[in-house]
């Protein structure tokens, strides 16, 4: 381990990207997520990567694909209305297989809204931000080294299923400042950018998915000569008008990373042994979710915490095996209600749900999620 | 014969750019619409049509010997 | 004889999709006589395209290609320069591409001064959608969205990238095919952000509109009114109105590339070699 170190949730995400071998960073400022951009600047010169600062928020995610598609693992970072603007090319990302790692630090909305202030609004955006049905991965640290950790994960994923995946952060933990070991890169387990197993001469098509339903895209410069677009293609990356391709292709989109299910929901319990309700929160709010929790069982009080890490795909399954245990939950989150209606869709009607919900620019005070637990439990 | 004249009717879309820019009337659009020769024995070996058809369907070749191989072998 | 430049096309995606008489495609032969010409590399060369009919070449292209989306093809190119610089990139764009929905996009290009090669074919519409007025749509020009003529001012593109810092800017035709050709090969000369702009005939939308009669008139048009650039100079202004415009190279000017500007600051750092 390398010696402690006192840094932001922004930060480490810089950090986790480098040491996930993000070599390309395009950037467009926008509070609360420039400080990854800014350290991003400083940091990936010194190891020979690249960064731009480009001239608006969809430049910035054209840029990375760019980068992507020539071989860079590449990263981008963003907040409330740019993540709006970047919603295009992420769709582009979904259709064409693009590797790339957006990192959205929430902050309140709609339109400009409250800069700088927390919120957990973008539960839904990232999900169905762009047109079409395509599928989404999103994890949600909640803590300084875990957003070191959720950013070498996001970029694995986004490299392993050559999908876009979104590190749905928020302002308290992009701004949160926190002691952290992190760990040595050549202990992290790194997932390499995938190759073409076969040569042009073998009759090699980019888009020809392998075993594991993802295709071994080329990378530019490679010789092949492939097409990329972001029409729907057959396997040869060439855009057909057929509805069985069309078919066919949309549902491998949500089929290869689908198989593998609960492999990437990463959800964690607290206090849930003998729990009789339930807390589920994600991001900050379940940092205080977690010691209102910790209040309620020195209180005497049965519940637990079940934490996502994964926000999407969501957990359905973790929501369903909790929902048999218990006889209520409460779903914390700082927006209107969003994830709320995830949750109730896998309750279905198993057991109380109930919302705890803040959208005042304020992060939520443990009193206030101790009421909730109150309310539920009585 | 002082040119030899390739079509690839599949590339022609029949938009009479070269038939128009013929300086010696070889060429003309037929009755589905596509371009044919009608005049080989006035074309000069301009290039022309092949300059400037957008679809890469016509190519001239100036014959070096003037034709006289080509009429030969025919 | 088959030509040489057939070998940068791939054969089994043509004929293309452009109408009848479309210039779409005298001027991407033009590009790849100029690559040919300047002997780059297929396995090296990447054509980014944006969405429009012009942007419909990169499919036929026996490169590595990129069909992105409306207008972002200089931004996603600038990522491909940026990550491998040993590729030549070559942007194929549209007026409505280039000049409206990426007219941002296409300016920063200029500035950050990227070493791409962007041909923008301009028609002088939105040819893919039917036929509306684009900014490059002359005023008084008809379209189906200016039903009595275009009151919006147009930009003049090479202008436009003049101002905004690109380092080779050039203008020619589908009729000055050739010329097309060498304008377009000497912007792959140039280390920095090149711009040609390649005037095409649109039959089906904008000739048609403005009563243009056949393609081969619309081509005689550019014939008959353009003014190569050393005479335009010479041109008295009262010579240069109605639809006289001058082609030809424009401006060239020796300025750091983005990425050899970028591979010093990657020295400073410290990360030279890694």
């Amino acid at each position: 381990m390398s010696k402690a170190r006192l840094m932001q949730g922004n930060e480490a995400c810089a950090e986790g990207a480098i040491a996930a071998g993000v070599r390309f960073f395009a950037g467009y400022p926008i509070t609360p997520s420039t400080e990854v951009a800014e350290t991003m600047a400083k940091l990936l010169p010194r190891v020979g990567g690249k960064f731009v600062q480009m001239e608006d928020e969809i430049a910035s995610m054209g840029a990375i694909l760019g980068a992507s598609l020539a071989g860079m693992k590449a990263m981008d970072a963003t907040s409330g209305p740019g993540f709006s603007l970047k919603q295009e090319l992420i769709g582009y990302a979904a259709c064409a297989e693009i590797p790339c790692v957006l990192v959205d630090v929430q902050r309140v909305g709609p339109s400009t809204g409250q800069p700088t202030a927390p919120s957990q609004g973008d539960v839904m955006q990232a999900r169905w931000g762009t047109h079409g049905d395509h599928p989404m991965i999103a994890l949600a640290p909640w803590s300084v080294r875990e957003t070191y950790d959720a950013t070498v994960m996001a970029v694995n994923y986004a490299e392993r299923f050559r999908t876009p995946v979104i590190l749905l952060m928020d302002e308290i933990v992009g701004h949160l400042r926190e002691k952290v070991e992190l760990p040595e890169p050549a202990d992290l387990d790194i997932y390499p950018r995938r190759q073409p197993k076969k040569t042009r001469a073998e009759g090699y098509e980019p888009y020809a998915p392998d075993e594991d339903l993802v295709p071994n895209v080329a990378d530019f410069g490679q010789g092949y000569h492939i097409h990329v677009t972001g029409l729907i293609h057959d396997d040869t990356g060439f855009p057909v008008g057929s509805p069985k391709v069309t078919e066919e292709s949309i549902r491998r989109l949500h089929e290869k990373i689908d198989r593998v299910g609960e492999e990437i929901i990463h959800t964690e319990e607290y206090f849930m042994d003998d729990a009789e309700y339930a807390v589920v929160a994600f991001g900050g709010t379940a940092r205080t979710a977690y010691e209102a929790v910790a209040e309620a069982r020195a209180k005497g009080q049965k519940v637990g915490l079940l934490r996502l890490m994964t926000v999407w795909p969501f957990a359905t399954a973790a929501i369903k095996r909790l929902a048999a245990k218990v006889k209520g939950i409460m779903v914390a989150e700082l927006n209107y209600g969003q994830l709320v209606g995830e949750v109730e869709r896998a309750v279905a009607g198993q057991c109380e749900v109930q919302l705890c919900r803040k959208y005042n620019m304020q992060s939520f005070e443990p009193q206030e999620i101790a009421a909730g637990i109150d309310e539920l439990v009585k | 014969m002082k040119s030899d004249i390739t079509i690839k009717m599949a590339r022609c879309k029949g938009c009479g750019i070269c038939v128009a820019f013929c300086p010696r009337e070889v060429l003309a659009l037929d009755e589905l619409g596509k371009v044919k020769v009608v005049n080989g024995e006035a074309c000069i070996a301009c290039g022309q049509c092949e300059l400037r058809c957008p679809d890469y369907a016509i190519f001239v070749d100036k014959l070096s010997d003037g034709g006289t191989a080509k009429e030969a072998a025919q | 004889m088959e030509r040489s430049y057939e070998k940068y096309f791939r054969q089994n995606r043509l004929p293309h999709l452009w109408c009848p008489g479309c210039g779409n495609g005298i001027a991407m032969k033009a590009i790849v006589q100029a690559i040919e010409k300047k002997g780059l590399s297929q396995d090296n060369t990447v054509i980014v395209s944006g969405i429009g009919c012009s942007s419909r070449a990169s499919g036929y292209m026996d490169f590595d290609t990129l069909h992105t989306a409306h207008g972002r093809a200089i931004p996603f190119a600038t990522g491909i320069k940026l990550a491998n610089p040993d590729l030549n990139v070559v942007v194929i764009t549209g007026d409505g591409d280039c000049t409206a929905i990426g007219g941002n996009h296409f300016i920063h290009g200029c500035r950050r001064n990227v070493d791409l090669t962007v041909v923008l074919f301009n028609n002088k519409i939105y040819g893919m959608t039917g036929g509306q007025a684009s900014p490059m749509t002359p005023l008084g020009k008809k379209a189906t969205t200016a039903p009595y003529g275009s009151i919006d001012r147009p930009f003049d593109a090479c202008k436009l990238a003049i101002a905004a810092g690109a380092t080779y800017v050039a203008r020619s035709t589908a009729y000055h095919e050739q010329h097309l050709v060498d304008m377009i090969a000497n912007g792959f000369d140039n280390k920095g952000f090149s711009f040609i702009e390649a005037l095409v005939q649109c039959p089906t939308a904008y000739g048609r509109k403005n009563k243009m009669g056949s393609p081969a008139n619309m081509l005689k048009w550019m014939r008959d009114n353009a003014v190569m650039q050393a005479a335009w100079e010479k041109l008295p202004d009262d010579k240069k109105q109605g639809e006289k415009f001058p082609i030809g190279l424009f401006y060239s000017a020796t300025a750091t590339d983005y990425t050899t500007a970028y591979d010093a600051v990657i020295e400073r750092a410290g990360g030279a070699g890694k």
